[in-house]
């Protein structure tokens, strides 16, 4: 990921977005089809009934050696693993150094 | 194929823990040293599987439990790291294994007389914290709040159940720092060279007999 900080470029963002639905298919095991067609609304934590708190702590590992983050136990909130998009949000905000 | 063996653990004391078995007195034997804990139920299928290509490829194969662990009559919150190595490099002796299979976290008890492989291996420190990451977050969808070095603080003096495993204080101070090395003739094999995400990963146990063909082949071809 070599993301500009502050204006990411439309690759960078298509590139996170794929490693990130590729991701999230790989710890659920699911469809990588259902994870591509993921949106921003699309529900998670309370909505997919393979994450549960087991499987979103491996999520979240899984992100940190993926994407090269780290991700403090303050982080993690309601918000950011509702919905896809807050989880992309997040890991954006994370990779520019927030 | 299930069989028991007489484990001698770092203090001397010895126990008796069930295995898995193929073995037909072969040349090459191989010890399998288990995932740990979760991964180790998610990942159970998957082992037997490349145990059953192994022997229809000719290698003996030898799955102990971890004292403590599936279906072992010794404590869990009593195990040390250092015990578990020892019981590890004792059943190696006790198989006459000639290669180790290890897996995840599996690779930190490896014994290093023998050469082979480390399947994905995962370091303590990765394992402990993904542990207590699963626990924070349930504390949080359940009510009070749980932190994360605080947990750590107390399971290092007092134990800490983690995932529903009871983890005593001496496992967890030995897991903080502990890294799986390979020792001579020993190499890794990445997940990527498997052809397909980690089983371990997954919400619940599954199979993949691409990647069981794929982990045998390899092994199969090493000792070859």
């Amino acid at each position: 990921m070599n993301a500009n900080p502050t204006i990411p470029s439309a690759a960078a963002e298509a590139a996170l977005d794929q490693e990130l639905k590729g991701l999230i298919a790989d710890v659920l095991g699911l469809d990588p089809a259902q994870a591509a067609a993921f949106g921003p609304d699309s529900g998670l934590f309370g909505h997919l009934p393979e994450l549960d708190s087991m499987a979103v702590a491996g999520l979240l590992t899984e992100m940190e050696d993926r994407l090269g983050i780290v991700i403090e136990d303050d982080d993690v909130d309601g918000e950011m693993l509702e919905t896809y998009g807050g989880l992309l949000a997040f890991a954006r905000a994370k990779l520019a150094g927030g | 194929m299930i069989a028991s063996w007489t484990i001698t653990g770092a203090d001397g004391a010895t126990g008796e823990e069930l295995l898995v078995a193929f073995d037909q007195v072969r040349p090459v034997r191989v010890l399998v040293c288990p995932a740990w804990f979760d991964e180790a139920n998610k990942l159970r299928r998957f082992t037997v599987e490349v145990m059953r290509r192994l022997d229809k490829a000719g290698i003996d194969s030898f799955l102990p439990d971890l004292p403590g662990c599936n279906d072992s009559l010794a404590p869990l919150e009593v195990q040390t790291l250092a015990g578990w190595k020892a019981g590890m490099t004792s059943a190696a002796h006790f198989f006459r294994a000639t290669h180790v299979l290890a897996i995840r976290a599996g690779a930190l008890l490896a014994p290093t007389h023998i050469p082979g492989w480390h399947y994905a291996p995962q370091s303590g420190n990765k394992l402990l914290r993904g542990m207590v990451r699963a626990r924070t977050i349930a504390a949080r969808e359940a009510g009070p709040e749980e932190k994360a070095e605080a947990l750590l603080a107390l399971g290092r003096s007092e134990g800490l159940v983690l995932g529903g495993w009871p983890l005593g204080a001496g496992m967890i101070r030995g897991l903080a720092d502990m890294e799986p090395r390979l020792a001579e003739g020993q190499s890794e094999i990445a997940q990527s060279a498997l052809g397909g995400p980690g089983l371990w990963l997954r919400a619940e146990p599954d199979e993949d007999p691409r990647q069981s063909d794929a982990l045998a082949a390899i092994i199969a071809g090493g000792v070859a």
